[in-house]
């Protein structure tokens, strides 16, 4: 079935051009250089014989003699229990030093999964993470994005998460990744023991454009194949930003008309054909995911965040190195909060969550200089406690233990009958003497 | 009929994404229908340009493995919708592929090629006959019917009959399945048509036979902030734009529940999966108020979530609105909502962008508008040629880029639409819902309804003006009172300020997870707007503004208990008898 081809035609972009015959779209092909490199490219068009490949490592140093080999397959990753505890590129290649995979392998972007075989989810997430766990619960098989602004600790928290939850496999795509995340990340996981349960796919910021595009789809691919074998993946992917930019690059480079501040205009479903993976499948595993989107200039209207919030169930604001309680909201939390978990949890949640609202207007006041009542000084008193205890990200408790000290913070800044709080969920958990 | 010419064949030639360029040879129609050979599967996908023997053609699924060289069949048909009993309660894709059909055939995941008939073919039908032999029928004229969940499912003369024609034979009542032949009609030419309770249309033009009249009857659909200021006709057209999280499809699942309608289509178009999954879950399980059954009886829902194929989310809105036609040339009442038409734009703009054509604003075609406003056009109230009446309510949900009103396809859209319901990031983050913003909203009808409707109607129209006015005056004051603060503003000020608090916060929110608030009836509706209308009305006398903020709180209060609470209830009375007199004593 190999065909082998020794002219390339025309070269701009990542697309190199060959005449060939008997190609299919999404077909791969080898390319050997005349500098011994080789790489991957992928058929995107052909008119008559002339076909275009999009060359997955750039065309930088691709001449017109260069072999092109066509594989008679598209692209696939592998798949199976060989692949935790390893790291690969957006081509799905080992950058660990590690062995090839030989496994079984599956096509990447694969069919969408059955509307009409979807369920309603409703399984608890645990990330320990009074943020999430406690005010913004997340359900299997959300997808979910972290808006945030470059500097801020979003791979930490991704880190935090993945060492924390109780999922069976995670699977972290990596774009536009600075070494050093990615070194943190390997560390990080390897520290906690995390690493033998994940499975990494990184394009670190020097790596050619497109396999930036292909990371989600890698990690996408090899989760659905953990979550159709019974397993509850965790897919993080960071950062959706640059592989939006990613995409922008190259569809600009084959002239497609932008829609957006250069994005083309099919940035919704292409974002909207990785989130949606997410799944839960019933009596198999699920897919759950949390994304992180940079926001450039911190501008929610900006097209990656805007687009990314009509397609996610909910977001999470990264703010000044906490979770910003006001503008996140996980949209499944009603789900779980207060079925799943304990019973007092969701009302538990709002009391808190309404007191630290009043207590930021007490704070607003005491900047100002106004006199303050008792009761302000109570809610200064609380929001103190709150930071330190329940926004701070290294907190690391499971989800009753979050709702016990939630009811110690009321108990030590608040009476009984100020909390709002039904006299039933009092009397049977609250901390008072 | 159609004229049945030789199909042509061709073979492909160039491909970019799933648009196709294939070399034909025959006789070769704009829009119609292809199967592209490929690997053993068959993929369909539809005309979009012809030029010589060459033919452009999108194709409707991921084209990955298609060569050079592959066949293609023309079906010589346009993008059809299968039309008859049996469409309700069922789920189809953009392309009329019944899902759970295909869940049950293939498992979790969408295969490719895999086309099934939409109506369950084995079924049996009730019919009972409405023509007789010798009758003189013309196109969309009924022949008989057969029960349908609730509807009187009325079995038509195919819409391509033209001319007059007479029933020769009409089958006895009985139960019979949609293949087999019910009735026969003559033609002018003296041909003899045989007549299925199945027929075919295509999707992208209008089904409509029968004279168009002005929608001037209301369509309640129960929530207060619709149906008090800004109502929707039956027959009229509505859209919903608003941000992500303000709440569009929390909107558009409380309409498609209570909204008074015999028929309701929900077309989910390119939205989360999730989303049509809680209906699917609800439905069967809830019930409808009007006829006792389940709520799935009354509902057909086309799918084509954001993760299915673009090209078929372009289709899945026509589909919708041809199936609700259907149902209105039965001389039934149906709403379609469609969410997201922003998503169906932009499957245009994907199309348009790949066919290089010169992009219009945002990279939206040139065509956009045209396209958006032949889509609200297909809805409005119908006579029949019995002179009863059918009706087609469409409702279209907007998702702007960025939450700006000011981008083509919002504009294009309230350039048609009666009605207005625009969803805001303030009043959704104010945790005011339904974020329907009173300040921007509009709709056409209600001076219609107040000039063609009873004198009750004329009376609530002007009450709904008085506090309508209120709520501008109010959010005036408002936002004098955030620079001045409240010492600077006079007390008669602030009354007209709390007035219009007072009538957002009983009457404009209202609450989707309290089982009773929820959905309000015309009747309490009526009643509700009494209450507000003589808090509104009355002139009140404070000692000071400490007293006025105290007493609308409570009084707002009360009221919203008053909301939450089933007429059923025996406090009920009493409770709003102390409502009242705490109005009146004031």
């Amino acid at each position: 079935m190999a065909r082998t081809y020794n002219r390339i035609e025309r070269i701009k972009g990542s697309i190199a051009q060959v005449k060939a015959e008997g190609v299919m779209l999404g077909e791969l092909a080898r390319i050997k250089l005349r500098d011994g490199r080789e790489t991957l490219g992928e058929v995107i068009s052909f008119d008559g014989d002339k076909v275009n490949l999009q060359v997955y490592s750039g065309t930088k140093g691709v001449s017109t003699g260069d072999q092109i080999r066509f594989l008679g397959r598209s692209m696939q990753v592998s798949y199976g229990e060989s692949m935790l505890g390893r790291v690969f590129n957006g081509s799905g290649d080992p950058i660990d030093k590690g062995p090839q995979l030989m496994e079984e392998k599956v096509e990447i972007q694969g069919p969408s999964f059955n509307p009409a075989k979807r369920i309603v989810p409703k399984r608890f997430v645990k990330t320990n993470i009074p943020m999430i766990d406690m005010f913004n619960a997340l359900v299997i098989s959300q997808k979910i994005p972290i808006f945030s602004i470059p500097g801020e600790p979003y791979n930490e928290l991704l880190a935090r998460i993945a060492s924390q939850t109780d999922a069976d496999i995670i699977v972290l795509g990596g774009m536009g990744l600075k070494f050093d995340d990615y070194q943190y990340f390997r560390d990080y996981f390897t520290k906690t023991g995390a690493m033998e349960k994940t499975s990494m796919f990184i394009h670190l910021a020097s790596d050619p454009v497109v396999e930036c595009v292909l990371v989600p789809d890698m990690a996408l691919a090899a989760a659905e194949q953990f979550a159709v074998n019974n397993k509850d993946v965790l897919v993080l992917l960071t950062d959706m930003t640059a592989f939006s930019d990613a995409l922008k690059e190259i569809s600009i480079s084959m002239e497609m008309v932008p829609s957006n501040r250069g994005y083309p205009g099919s940035l919704y479903s292409d974002l909207a054909a990785r989130y949606e993976k997410a799944v839960d499948i019933q009596s198999a595993g699920s897919i759950t995911v949390i994304a992180v989107t940079t926001m450039p200039g911190d501008d929610v209207t900006h097209p990656v965040p805007d687009n990314t919030g009509y397609i996610t169930e909910g977001q999470f604001y990264l703010h000044g190195g906490v979770i910003d309680p006001f503008g996140s909201l996980s949209r499944l939390k009603q789900q779980v909060m207060g079925k799943v978990t304990r019973e007092d949890h969701g009302d538990l949640a709002n009391a808190m969550i309404r007191l630290f609202a009043d207590a930021k207007k007490a704070r607003d006041r005491a900047s100002m200089g106004f006199r303050l009542s008792g009761w302000d000084n109570k809610l200064l008193k609380y929001a103190g406690l709150f930071e330190e205890k329940m926004m701070s990200l290294e907190v690391n408790l499971d989800i009753d233990e979050q709702l016990n000290l939630g009811w110690e913070l009321l108990a030590e800044c608040f009476d009984k009958n100020e909390t709002g709080l039904k006299n039933e969920w009092i009397d049977k958990y609250g901390k008072w003497k | 009929m159609v004229m049945k010419s030789e199909k042509a064949r061709g073979t492909i030639v160039a491909a970019h994404g799933n648009l196709m360029t294939i070399r034909f040879e025959g006789v070769v129609r704009q829009n119609e229908v292809v199967y592209v050979k490929s690997a053993g599967l068959s993929l369909k996908g539809e005309v979009i340009e012809i030029n010589g023997n060459e033919a452009k053609v999108q194709v409707f699924e991921p084209t990955k493995g298609v060569r050079y060289g592959d066949e293609v069949e023309f079906d010589s048909d346009l993008l059809t919708v299968e039309l008859g009993p049996g469409l309700l309660k069922r789920v189809f894709d953009g392309l009329q592929n019944p899902l759970e059909d295909i869940a049950e055939q293939s498992g979790y995941f969408l295969p490719r090629g895999v086309y099934l008939d939409p109506l369950p073919r084995d079924a049996k039908w009730k019919w009972t006959p409405i023509a007789k032999v010798g009758d003189k029928v013309e196109r969309a004229h009924f022949l008989g019917w057969v029960p349908e969940e609730n509807i009187e499912h009325k079995i038509m003369v195919p819409f391509n009959f033209f001319g007059k024609g007479v029933v020769k034979k009409i089958a006895d009542e009985g139960d019979y399945t949609i293949d087999d032949e019910i009735a026969q009609i003559e033609d002018e030419k003296g041909n003899v048509v045989p007549v299925k309770m199945i027929q075919r249309w295509p999707a992208k033009f209008a089904l409509r036979f029968g004279e168009r009249i002005l929608p001037k009857e209301q369509l309640v659909t129960s929530m207060r902030v619709i149906d008090g200021p800004f109502p929707v006709a039956k027959g009229g057209t509505f859209c919903t734009p608003g941000p992500f999280g303000a709440g569009k499809t929390v909107l558009q699942h409380q309409v498609s529940k209570y909204a008074e309608t015999q028929v309701v289509i929900v077309v989910a178009c390119g939205e989360r999966a999730g989303e049509v999954v809680e209906i699917l879950r609800e439905f069967p399980h809830l019930d409808d108020p009007q006829t006792g059954g389940k709520l799935i009886d009354r509902t057909c829902i086309i799918c084509n979530t954001s993760s299915m194929p673009v090209a078929a989310r372009e289709s899945s809105v026509y589909m919708g609105v041809t199936i609700a036609e259907y149902y209105r040339q039965m001389g039934v009442d149906c709403l379609l909502l469609a969410d997201s038409t922003s998503r169906w734009a932009q499957a245009l703009r994907e199309m348009s962008g790949r066919l290089e054509e010169i992009p219009g604003e945002e990279a939206f075609p040139a065509y956009l508008a045209t396209r958006i406003s032949e889509l609200y056009e297909r809805a409005g109230v119908l006579r029949l040629y019995d002179n009863k009446e059918g009706s087609l309510t469409i409702g279209g949900a907007v998702s702007p880029a960025g939450g700006n009103f000011e981008e083509p396809v919002t504009l294009s859209t309230l350039a048609v639409v009666g009605c207005f319901l625009g969803l805001s990031r303030q009043r959704s983050d104010a945790r005011r819902y339904p974020a329907i913003d009173p300040l921007i909203s509009w709709s056409k009808y209600i001076d219609r309804f107040a000039e063609y409707g009873s004198d009750e109607m004329k009376e609530r129209v002007r009450r709904i003006t008085v506090a309508q006015n209120m709520i501008f005056k109010s959010d005036e004051i408002g936002k004098k009172m955030s620079v001045v603060g409240e010492e600077g503003i006079a007390i008669e000020d602030l009354i007209v300020y709390l007035k219009g608090e007072f009538y957002d916060a009983v009457y404009l929110q209202q609450n989707a997870f309290d089982p009773v608030d929820t959905a309000t009836d015309m009747e309490r509706q009526s009643e509700q707007l009494d209450l507000v209308s003589k808090v509104l009305e009355k002139d009140f006398e404070f000692k000071d503004k400490e007293e006025a903020r105290k007493y609308f709180l409570t009084l707002t209060d009360k009221v919203i208990q008053l909301n939450y609470l089933s007429k059923d209830v025996s406090i009920y009375d009493q409770k709003k008898d102390e409502i009242l007199n705490m109005i009146e004593g004031a």
